[in-house]
């Protein structure tokens, strides 16, 4: 599996080390909360919410440089769309990998 | 360019905020998390440039563009490249972003904004006549955080509740957290008339009307005493 990278936040920081505190922190503190969000709309079913979800996170995704995970992501976001819950694993795994990788930033 | 920034997600705006402030010629005055606290604040406040998420919860970029009665310019930021045939549909809508945004993309929507006359208002808009005249036949409520259009005309019965009024138009009732008052005020006179205390009524639609009450569709209503000589006044008696 590929493994998520901040080359995207250092391209945009340009070198300003405040500027990359500042994205890594904000990543930090919203990525734990929509997975919590994502977590919780599993749980009642709710399935336009679930999608919600899995569009914010999709953003995260791509922040990190996970261009396949990415492609999951938005296969799973339009499966939901139908009502079903294909791809789930796999989207659970990517975000999995993320809490792991910005335990470490 | 002053400019305002429109997404839900902080991650985004945070994103948005560090490229906007790579650019001399943009000012950013503002950022919100949610559409319907941007239109309360594009009331009082012009801005020449906003960089709007589509995809929202709630009221998304495509409510909020539609409910613009005069539109700056605006940059879509968004994850789905469907929503881009957006861009194509409105003058104003200068360009679309497909995140995660880079720099040098950001900076081809900026030079293109720059580049974009004052006069996109006048061509993307229907002309000065037919705005007014939709300003007039309708108006938007907030409902479960969701601006709703009603048209005026369809409105036959506006009731007191407490402190919530129900709109009943010949389609749909609504109950909407306001007061008879402040609805009286946007109603249009010619139109609408306050016969009771509880009840304004449309009086094009009036089928009868007996003593003290009319009949509009299935309701009956009272009408006050001294309402009643407004009333009769208002109609086209034989």
């Amino acid at each position: 599996m590929e493994k998520p990278n901040l080359t995207y936040i250092n391209q945009l920081a340009r070198g300003d080390k405040a500027i990359e505190k500042e994205l890594i922190s904000v990543i930090k503190t919203e990525f734990p909360e929509e997975q919590k969000d994502y977590y919780h709309s599993l749980a009642v079913k709710d399935f336009k919410k679930i999608e919600e979800n899995v569009h914010r996170l999709k953003h995260k995704i791509s922040i990190l440089g996970l261009e396949k995970s990415y492609k999951k992501a938005n296969e799973f976001e339009h499966n939901l769309r139908e009502n079903s819950l294909k791809g789930q694993q796999d989207f659970e795994k990517i975000l999995i990998a993320i809490t792991n990788y910005i335990e470490t930033i | 360019m002053n400019c305002i920034i429109i997404d839900d997600e902080k991650m985004a705006r945070t994103i948005l905020k560090t490229l906007c402030n790579e650019v001399k010629s943009l000012q950013l005055i503002e950022e919100f998390s949610s559409a319907i606290q941007a239109m309360k604040f594009l009331n009082n406040t012009k801005v020449d440039l906003i960089f709007l998420d589509i995809h929202m919860p709630d009221f998304n970029g495509l409510d909020f563009i539609r409910s613009l009665k005069n539109p700056p310019k605006i940059i879509l930021t968004t994850s789905d490249p469907k929503f881009a045939i957006k861009a194509f549909e409105y003058d104003f809508i200068v360009d679309y972003l497909l995140k995660p945004i880079t720099s040098s993309r950001f900076e081809k929507a900026i030079a293109k904004a720059e580049k974009m006359t004052v006069s996109k208002n006048v061509t993307s808009l229907p002309s000065e006549k037919t705005t007014t005249k939709d300003i007039e036949n309708d108006f938007y409520v907030n409902i479960d955080r969701r601006l709703i259009k009603i048209d005026l005309p369809s409105i036959y019965l506006v009731e007191a509740k407490g402190d919530y009024i129900k709109i009943k138009t010949e389609e749909k009732e609504y109950t909407v957290h306001s007061t008879l008052k402040k609805i009286e005020e946007k109603l249009p006179a010619s139109l609408f008339l306050k016969v009771h205390r509880s009840y304004i009524i449309n009086i094009k639609k009036i089928i009868d009307i007996e003593d003290n009450s009319v009949l509009i569709k299935r309701d009956v209503i009272p009408v006050s005493r001294s309402k009643r000589p407004e009333l009769m006044k208002r109609l086209d008696l034989l």
